[in-house]
């Protein structure tokens, strides 16, 4: 039992934080807004530069073998900065798939080039009637004489209009009907049928929904042997939780530092407003509730690889918990800034809203709370 | 990092376990998931004491030269994890986990000598004097007097919250010896022996039905100079030395989650309904579980920071507020779970010696009392406002 740092996360920890105060300041965030990438290619390339995609990919296909901690260790520090580059779309949720289910051949081809920033990935799962279930898939892969036929839409894609191959999960019928598994397939960004129409994503970065329809893949783009997904896609959306978990802290972290700031420095009837016991009392509670987060994330990324139901109670419950630890400090830190936090003139606003992005992202608390539940009984 | 025990530590689990299957008896296990109140009655706390001592694990926090077993925090975290598993009772920690260390960093030889061995063997039973009408969380404005005479002091005053001052043979007080600048100066902290003449006790009831807590009076109490622990006039400095014992033990997720496990087993069980056929009952205990596993990591957290001798800071105040927020929610939770039974008040004490056959199922029997008995939980032991205050003070420097 050790929960401490070791040398080399400590070192990840300095450079991956020093990397985001000196790259990502407000006037980089405002130009990214407003930017149709939504990122910049650039710092993606210094990702790559830094080890940083290579990180959680396996050794053996030219990663560094980094675990959750590492991963978390980054998006803790992403989200200080509310980076908006693809990396949970890529690094966590795609090659992740790609690592779990992919042929070795499949592997060899993907995962160096995410390691070198040269392939961009995204994961297209989600569809509006399923709601938050995951194994709710309407769209569906007819196998065809040269390879599969993909029809159907997915909603919610974080990151697919920047993507050179979107992993499109669907229902495989083969020649015999419907075969009762979900595939995944890796899908060309420009393979004619596939529709993209992106916006921009609540709280930074971008998103997508993808239309399929008459999408014609060759045979090779079914991810495996064609085995039901279903388990690795659950798997792949706890890590990814998890990651995202760690970042959630980042923001709050930085929501909190910077409203304790403001309450020192803003004086009304002739004092600071943390003079003030209500004032004092509302930061103990987001300073609480931050550190409660922090052990969360923490907990799931230490479970990501425990058996299915204790890792999956273990990223619902922190996906839950997190969730509403982010809805508090961020509409706290709104509340304590006054009118000035309803503005978008502070950043209090962006950070605010990237949180509940994350809260919505796979599922709101609620959801999950409702999923750790379940998951209990079946236990 | 990593959430697994080692060999060594999985070993010493194993030994734990042994000596628990080996020494706790039925009627103790059966005694303390029916007493609703903080503590263990003596007679079932002082025999598991008398267990954990013959043991030498009667103070598990105590230096090695005082009787302690010496053990890392992470065998601690084992020993009082296990402990919850199986449902021990409460030993007396009045004396084990808060004046023992006082005497242990601040007593005279002497006092340590007489002490000490007393505690681990369960020979003497303590109870704290702290509170007092007058003054709750603003505790150093206390007005309990000692006053000089001889070899002696003569204490006048009152204390009250004392929880099992009608059990106690000796109390540990802090009163005031002179009056200083500020009111934190001219405390002292002073050993009592309860049969001492002058000292009257008075039952307080709490609102689950409980007597657990009492008012004590002295009337002109002649207490030995000697009685006194460290310097006079010191006495706040020992005083919050304790109350970071009381506050910041550092291990309450395990008992945490065994009192919601008796909820949910309640909320599973025919006798509520099922209750956890209710959708929102099975998210509660969900959203419940999931506060005390961000606890116990938090918990565990500190731990790994005290392995390698960093300090962890501030952070007593927050395990002591969630702790005890948590606890609360343990016990709303049951309130809801059994449904009409919350209804039917059982009075008769102790549920464990029972003759007439209760109004509801045994297995319902703690959960009002410790509802409304947990009221409390946020009030002890610095309310959550003062924790709040520490918290803002030492953690966010405002």
């Amino acid at each position: 039992m050790d929960l401490n740092l070791s040398d080399e996360q400590k070192l990840l920890r300095e450079s991956a934080e020093r990397f985001v105060a000196e790259s990502y300041d407000a006037a980089h965030r405002r130009k990214m807004a407003n930017d149709p990438l939504g990122f910049s290619p650039d710092v993606w390339k210094q990702f790559a530069e830094l080890g940083w995609l290579a990180l959680p990919l396996p050794e053996e296909f030219g990663g560094l073998g980094g675990g959750p901690v590492e991963i978390g260790i980054l998006m803790e520090a992403f989200g200080r900065g509310l980076v908006s580059e693809p990396y949970v779309a890529t690094a966590v949720l795609g090659a992740a798939l790609i690592a779990r289910c992919g042929t070795t051949l499949q592997k060899q081809v993907s995962l160096p080039k995410v390691a070198d920033g040269s392939l961009k990935l995204a994961f297209a799962h989600s569809e509006r009637a399923a709601r938050f279930d995951l194994a709710k898939v309407t769209t569906g892969a007819n196998k065809t004489a040269q390879g599969w036929r993909l029809d159907g839409n997915k909603v919610a894609v974080l990151d697919g209009h920047a993507a050179d191959e979107i992993i499109v999960s669907a229902h495989i019928h083969d020649h015999r009907g419907p075969s009762g598994r979900i595939g995944l397939f890796l899908v060309q960004a420009t393979t004619p049928g596939v529709g993209i129409s992106d916006y921009p994503r609540l709280g930074g970065g971008r998103a997508c929904n993808i239309e399929l329809c008459d999408a014609h893949l060759p045979e090779d783009a079914l991810l495996g042997d064609g085995s039901d997904a279903l388990p690795a896609i659950e798997w792949a959306v706890d890590r990814a939780m998890a990651a995202l978990g760690a970042e959630a802290v980042g923001i709050m972290q930085t929501l909190l530092d910077t409203t304790l700031e403001y309450t020192k420095i803003r004086k009304q009837f002739g004092r600071p407003l943390s003079a003030n016991q209500v004032i004092r009392h509302r930061l103990a509670d987001m300073a609480m509730q931050v550190d409660e987060a922090r052990s969360m994330a923490l907990r799931a990324a230490l479970k990501v690889d425990a058996a299915p139901i204790e890792r999956a109670r273990a990223a619902s419950g922190a996906k839950a918990k997190i969730g509403k630890c982010a809805r508090f400090v961020g509409e706290q830190s709104i509340q304590l800034h006054g009118g000035m936090g309803v503005t978008e003139e502070l950043e209090v606003g962006a950070y605010f809203k990237r949180l509940v992005a994350f809260d919505t992202l796979f599922g709101g608390s609620a959801h999950h709370y409702a999923r750790h539940a379940q998951l209990g009984r079946t236990a | 990092m990593d959430l697994s025990f080692n060999a060594e530590e999985r070993a010493f689990q194993d030994e734990v376990r042994g000596f628990i299957a080996k020494n706790l008896t039925e009627e103790m296990k059966r005694a303390t998931a029916l007493t609703p109140s903080v503590f263990s009655d003596p007679d079932i706390g002082m025999a598991w004491q008398r267990a954990l001592h013959a043991q030498g694990w009667g103070a598990p926090g105590w230096p090695v030269e005082y009787g302690g077993p010496d053990w890392t925090p992470a065998q601690r975290w084992i020993f009082e994890t296990e402990c919850a598993r199986a449902g021990v009772p409460n030993v007396n920690v009045m004396g084990v986990k808060m004046v023992g260390p006082v005497i242990i960093g601040f007593g005279s030889p002497e006092q340590k000598n007489f002490y000490l061995p007393r505690i681990l063997s369960g020979e003497d039973y303590w109870c704290q004097g702290y509170s007092e009408p007058g003054s709750g969380s603003d505790l150093s404005s206390l007005k309990t007097r000692a006053v000089r005479d001889g070899d002696d002091y003569i204490i006048n005053g009152t204390k009250i919250w004392t929880t099992h001052a009608h059990h106690a043979n000796r109390m540990f007080a802090l009163v005031r010896t002179s009056d200083g600048p500020r009111q934190q100066d001219g405390i002292s902290f002073i050993l009592i022996d309860m049969k001492t003449p002058g000292i009257t006790t008075r039952p307080i009831l709490t609102i689950g039905g409980d007597h657990e807590v009492n008012q004590v009076f002295f009337d002109d109490v002649r207490v030995p100079v000697a009685n006194r622990v460290g310097e006079e006039g010191k006495g706040w400095t020992y005083g919050k030395y304790l109350l970071e014992f009381e506050r910041g033990s550092g291990i309450a997720s395990a008992k945490l989650r065994e009192g919601l496990k008796a909820i949910a087993d309640l909320a599973e069980s025919d006798l509520t309904g099922p209750a956890i056929d209710s959708s929102d009952i099975a998210a509660r205990i969900s959203e419940v579980e999931v506060d005390i596993d961000a606890l116990e990591m938090t918990e565990l957290r500190v731990l790994s920071a005290l392995q390698t001798g960093q300090n962890p800071g501030a952070v007593s105040s927050i395990l002591k507020l969630r702790n005890s927020e948590i606890r609360q929610a343990v016990t709303r939770l049951g309130a809801d779970v059994i449904g009409h039974d919350a209804l039917a008040v059982e009075p008769m004490r102790p549920l464990y010696k029972l003759n007439n056959e209760p109004a509801m199922p045994e297995e319902m029997l703690t959960v009002m009392p410790e509802y409304l008995n947990g009221r409390a939980y946020t009030i002890f032991g610095g309310t959550s406002e003062i924790q709040r205050d520490i918290i803002a003070k030492m953690m966010l420097g405002i």
